[in-house]
């Protein structure tokens, strides 16, 4: 591999702006690196003539003295935003085919900016599932293994794919979404950092919606400063989303000072979940100690509708995800399993099209919302969101931002928990709250398990103080200072 | 109140209607696509009509004024918070697999229409709702033997669902009511209540009871699409629930369809079939808030309405209620009148408007839109008339050949000769001809029978042509034969 493959965004940025090295140069290293990394099965698509395309279009504008955010910088797409004319799957069979004639306003937004797209990356059946275990396309492997031990471990999910190309330093960034911690989760088991913005900071026009109240799309990448370069290209207001937010988009980056002197760091009791494992519990101490060490404040609050979370995420998600995916009905685009019938095709298609996880969460959904049901299920569920929501804006009265574990383990063996359906969904538990409050969270690598597999520290802010939140993460990252790497097991050159 | 006679006594029929009207907006409710009438298949299609993955819905603001207008016109209080619901269920021509409607909160609460039965009663019928929601697209069954067309040209057109209160006591009244809704919906600009065009369509509850007791059980009639199917499906409907009863049976609840070709209604689908909507509130779409003086503006801008419109001409023109009545039912019809009776007797006007041109429309089939003679030509002859260039039986053949021609009076006039004679000279010579020539009923007359005074002026009329002012020869010939 050449070096361009370790470069971060920013090195990347800086290289191109100096003329070490064109896009093309740097697109054409990561293509090969892809096709190096075909066995851990990050993308769906991989884009290397479009990419080719683009970077040089890019050296073009750079020659003529322009430059976006991301001028050059190729990246990875999770198969959940739609581009246009290249395949856009989900991660579902029943998208066989699929080629947007429009492109997600985030991947707009990052074409504009100049960055260039290498591929689709891989992801849980329509974002659901935290192993990336669900996708139609088989799992995603994560670069990761445990030292002496061959067993294959899953990346996290949903945005797994995109989560693995970055650890294996395959993209020097990509993007993900996340509607209960499928940016942070997988960030956490691969030690990549993940952010998730606040619910409204990036357009969801044109990603393949799971569920609308919670999708939010983010960075994924190996540095805290390469999320903040990411984000600002990525975000803005969008008037074709009802639910974007028209508020300034500032330069992120000017937010990474190192400094959190006088910040007020929340530590909320209920997240030290039942069974949390102790090194879990040890980093989060060390991760306090960090802040405290730079002169942060350290408040112990309370968070404490925080344990009914989890079980109403798994009504709201679902719910919404029952309705959002009727429209994979085999008449329009996708999959069509001829039938004898309306009814029959629609049957046929679904039944083929779908993979368990996703039929067993549009059964939930089906059911929360059904009459008779919807009073106990839907409404009672967004009584307690409300609630939710108010811990949050009470603790951050007191406390700038929260720190938490990103994950209550870290990565675990593919197959290991794909019969549990429970035990997969307990991951989420720590990353879920953000959502069902719409807050921007990030994961940071902050150290590794006994094991040897990385662990991720979350740091949640205010609506709309994406700045906060990655000037923490700066700070933790620095004092971690994650240097661990994978061994490269996968590269076939 | 219409009753029906059972062997066992009375039955009265309880009736409420929902109807849809599609809002008057050049775009759709949540896209920007465009919703004329009649346009090739599949051409007014967005990404979001056609729910592509990632598209997401967003308000139109034409179609919420629209919606608020016709709340204030409807006396409905408007409900400055309201939500966008889902409605799930599954059919080709819902690319979503939802419609997007309003459900536990609606844009427009409770308001009222005000019927004038003939026969001079006026009857209430309460407004229960209004709300917006999405229209479907169309399947097309009969373009191929064994596969169903669906064109989503309609896919996603606002449409205002209006619920009445079950006020509604007979198929006259629904008549009544369904023309008053359109009248206002038409007055507002809000919805231009062409039924052929599928712009206004109907969905009928129908029940029984014995007079005065608690409401029975109902069925529902959907997608009627004329007032007089909607009253042919009240009567078919009715007398088959009574005919239940009578014999003991009970009422089904049930979605019923209406045959237009037997006038008859059969069962669609059973209560126990009905779908499970699964309604909830669309997280693509945040509460719609409403400022008061948001509502306010809209509500400066209101046209004068119907009921206001008829009791002004009332008070102001003194015309008869049956004929003001008449004059409002269609907006363009007032102001027609307006134009007319502006400078002129507005009486004189009203009854020419209300006999001649509306009896001439309706006999040739057209609306007030398509009339061969304009308010200004209309005007003009009721002046020859007024000053006496003409009489008012040549004034009726003039209107007549207006109508044919499109010419205006005065030409037709001219070039007919149709101009009254008011020389008393020329008139008094034709009367001394028709008494010359009748000496034997002239006798008859002054022996007593004064009948025949019609005779004689009918006779000058005759030999004049029509043109003799007929004030004048009534003048002369009393004169002549001596009164």
């Amino acid at each position: 591999m050449s070096d361009l493959t370790g470069l971060s965004v920013s090195g990347a940025r800086e290289g191109l702006a100096k003329g070490d090295f064109t896009s093309l140069e740097l697109t054409e290293a990561h293509i090969a690196a892809i096709d190096a990394a075909d066995g851990l099965n990050a993308f769906v698509s991989k884009t290397p003539d479009l990419a080719r395309e683009r970077a040089a279009l890019s050296d073009k504008r750079r020659a003529s003295g322009e430059a976006g955010l991301m001028e050059g910088i190729p990246i990875g797409v999770k198969d959940l935003f739609c581009t246009e004319g290249v395949l856009t799957t989900a991660g579902s069979h029943i998208l066989d085919g699929f080629e947007p004639p429009y492109d997600s306003t985030v991947t707009a937004n990052l074409w504009r900016e100049g960055a260039v797209m290498l591929g689709k990356t891989n992801m849980d059946e329509f974002a659901m599932g935290s192993s990336n275990e669900t996708s139609y396309y088989g799992p995603v492997l994560n670069p990761w293994r445990r030292p002496g031990d061959n067993r294959s471990l899953v990346p996290g999910g949903s945005s797994g794919g995109s989560a693995a190309a970055v650890a294996a330093r395959i993209v020097p960034a990509a993007i993900g979404t996340d509607t209960g911690g499928s940016i942070r989760q997988p960030a956490a088991f691969t030690g990549t950092v993940g952010l998730k913005p606040t619910y409204g900071r990036c357009s969801r026009w044109g990603i393949v919606a799971f569920a609308s109240s919670l999708d939010q799309a983010g960075p994924m990448a190996r540095s805290v400063r390469d999320c903040a370069i990411l984000l600002r290209a990525m975000a803005g207001f969008d008037a074709k989303d009802s639910t974007s937010v028209d508020t300034p988009v500032p330069d992120y980056e000017a937010a990474l000072t190192g400094e959190v002197t006088g910040l007020k760091i929340g530590i909320p009791a209920e997240y030290k979940v039942d069974g949390m494992p102790g090194e879990v519990e040890r980093l989060w101490q060390q991760g306090v100690d960090w802040l405290r060490g730079a002169g942060a404040e350290i408040v112990d609050i309370s968070l404490p509708h925080t344990r009914y979370a989890l079980p109403t995420y798994y009504i709201v998600a679902p719910a919404e995800a029952s309705s959002n995916l009727a429209r994979y009905d085999g008449v329009r685009y996708g999959l069509r399993v001829p039938g004898e019938r309306l009814d029959d095709m629609y049957e046929k298609t679904r039944a083929a099209g779908f993979g368990a996880e996703v039929k067993r969460r549009v059964l939930m959904g089906t059911y929360v919302l059904s009459a008779g049901y919807y009073d106990a299920y839907y409404l009672k569920a967004q009584k307690v969101r409300t609630l939710i929501k108010r811990d949050f804006i009470e603790a951050f009265e007191k406390v700038d931002a929260i720190l938490t574990p990103t994950t209550p383990t870290p990565a675990f063996a593919v197959g290991e928990r794909v019969d549990d359906p429970i035990a997969m969904y307990l991951n989420d538990i720590l990353t879920v709250p953000a959502n069902m409050a719409g807050l921007p969270g990030i994961s940071v690598p902050a150290g590794l398990s006994d094991d040897g597999l990385p662990l991720g520290l979350q740091v949640l802010g205010k609506a709309f103080d994406e700045e906060t939140v990655l000037r923490v993460g700066h700070v933790l990252e620095g004092a971690a200072a994650f240097d661990a790497r994978p061994d490269p097991w996968w590269r076939a050159d | 109140m219409a009753t029906i006679q059972g062997a066992t006594g009375e039955w009265e029929m309880v009736i409420g209607l929902e109807v849809h009207a599609q809002v008057t907006s050049e775009a759709k409710l949540f896209s920007g696509a465009a919703t004329a009438f009649g346009a090739e298949p599949n051409t007014q299609v967005s990404l979001v009509d056609a729910a592509m993955p990632g598209m997401l819905p967003v308000i139109n603001e034409q179609a919420v004024a629209q919606a608020v207008r016709t709340g204030l016109g409807l006396k409905a209080k408007i409900n400055l918070t309201s939500v966008f619901d889902r409605k799930n269920y599954f059919y080709p021509d819902l690319p979503q697999g939802y419609q997007i409607s309003q459900f536990t909160q609606p844009i427009v609460g409770k308001g009222v229409v005000t019927l004038d039965m003939p026969g001079g009663e006026r009857r209430e019928i309460g407004i229960t709702r209004l709300h917006l929601e999405q229209d479907a697209g169309k399947s097309l069954h009969d373009q191929h033997p064994t596969q169903t067309y669906v064109d989503l040209n309609r896919s996603g057109i606002a449409l205002m669902e209006i619920v009445s209160d079950p006020d509604i006591r007979s198929p006259e009244e629904a008549g009544v009511y369904l023309r008053k809704l359109r009248a206002i919906l038409r007055y507002l600009g809000t919805c231009d209540g062409n039924m052929d065009e599928g712009s206004m369509r109907a969905d009928v509850n129908v029940s029984m009871r014995r007079p005065g007791e608690d409401y029975g059980t109902r069925c529902e009639i959907k997608n009627v699409n004329s007032v007089r199917f909607v009253q042919q499906a009240i009567e078919y409907e009715a007398q088959r629930q009574v005919d239940i009863l009578e014999d003991g049976g009970t009422i089904v609840q049930e979605t019923r369809l209406f045959d237009s070709n037997k006038g008859t209604t059969r069962t669609m689908r059973t209560k126990e079939d009905s779908h499970d909507y699964r309604y909830f509130p669309d997280p693509d779409l945040l509460p719609l808030t409403l400022t008061q003086d948001y509502v306010d503006e809209i509500a400066k801008s209101l046209p004068e309405l119907p009921d206001e419109k008829k009791a002004r001409f009332v008070s102001e023109f003194s015309l008869p209620e049956d004929d003001a009545g008449v004059l409002v039912a269609e907006r363009e019809r007032a102001e027609y009148f307006e134009a007319v009776a502006q400078g002129r007797n507005a009486k004189l006007a009203a009854n020419w408007v209300v006999r001649d041109l509306v009896g001439a429309l309706n006999k040739a089939g057209r609306g007030i839109s398509e009339t061969p003679v304009s308010a200004e030509a209309l005007g003009g002859l009721l002046d020859l008339l007024s000053d006496d260039t003409i009489s008012g039986r040549i004034a009726k053949d003039v209107f007549e050949e207006m109508f044919a021609t499109g010419k205006v009076a005065a030409e037709i006039v001219e070039e007919k000769g149709l101009k009254q004679v008011t020389d008393t000279g020329a008139i008094e010579s034709v009367i001394d001809e028709v008494l010359d020539e009748n000496t034997g009923k002239v006798a008859e007359y002054k022996d007593g029978k004064e009948k025949l005074f019609g005779f004689f002026v009918g006779q000058v009329m005759k030999k004049s042509g029509g043109k003799a002012n007929p004030k004048i020869v009534n003048e002369i010939l009393r004169g002549k034969l001596g009164d």
